[in-house]
């Protein structure tokens, strides 16, 4: 249990890390000029060669093999619902780390948002 | 139409075409997946698995699809908040849900409405808060 306990929580910082690496990538690119095929050609041109998108993707990719793990350990019944954790995780990452304002009413959504899913993913 | 109301529309507009192809993506990835069968986990049945995977025109489809999700992934976080897009995105689990009842004709429990409907709660109450919140560090790319 506490071997599942320990991956789960390495699974959960190492998928939402990427995910902040990879935003925080995005925002130093810049958005694209309009939402038109050739400055989104531009900006996806300029993603693909920021160091902090290629810091992300290695977590993101270390955080799904720790899913697998996690699945061959344990009922997917369980895995999932737990790992809905990384809403809220993911949201204190955006606080503290890309300083983004979380209000009252947006902490109410990631908690409802939380829940729900790890219900849905229970079946 | 104002600033802000320009931003929140094409949040939106991106937040829904990523839901759209990580949807569809899905779904041919399971219809693929379910074609080839069982996977053995063996090297021999892995390897028989992969050449099938790439033979697969549904897997490709499903590929082409998830690339989608992560580009547009990628898009808007250019200039939308980490916590207005990952609980946004979440609507997903209730069009795969809404899908999985209507096309494949699955059942859905009491409960997994329960889910969806907390799901759609959050996600009308995320969608109320300003999709952006932090300063552009970056120039726009032209």
């Amino acid at each position: 249990m506490i071997r599942f306990l320990i991956v789960l929580v390495i699974f959960v910082m190492c998928g939402a890390a990427g995910e902040i690496t990879v935003t925080h990538g995005m925002k130093k690119v810049g958005e694209p000029a309009r939402l038109r095929p050739h400055p989104v050609l531009v900006f996806l041109g300029r993603a693909f060669c920021s160091g902090w998108f290629w810091m992300g993707v290695p977590l993101m990719a270390l955080s799904f093999y720790l899913l697998m793990v996690l699945l061959s350990w344990a009922p997917i019944s369980l895995v999932i619902p737990a790992s809905a954790l990384s809403y809220v995780v993911g949201t204190l990452g955006a606080k503290y780390i890309l300083k983004e304002e979380i209000s009252g009413l947006r902490w109410a959504g990631v908690l409802l948002v939380c829940a729900g899913v790890a219900i849905v993913a229970a079946g | 139409m104002g600033h802000q109301r320009r931003l929140r529309v094409k949040t939106l507009f991106m937040v829904s075409a990523m839901v759209v192809c990580a949807t569809i993506g899905d779904l041919l990835l399971k219809r693929g997946m379910m074609r080839i069968g069982a996977v053995e986990l063996t090297p021999s049945g892995l390897l028989r698995a992969f050449h099938l995977t790439l033979a697969s025109g549904t897997i490709w489809l499903a590929i082409f699809f998830l690339i989608g999700f992560m580009l547009t992934n990628m898009t808007v976080l250019s200039w939308a908040d980490y916590s207005y897009v990952m609980p946004a995105s979440a609507f997903g689990y209730a069009v795969v849900t809404f899908v999985g009842m209507v096309v494949l004709g699955e059942s859905v429990t009491p409960r997994r409405w329960f889910g969806v409907a907390l799901i759609c709660l959050g996600v009308v109450l995320v969608g109320q808060t300003k999709p952006r919140t932090t300063k552009l560090a970056g120039a726009p790319a032209r």
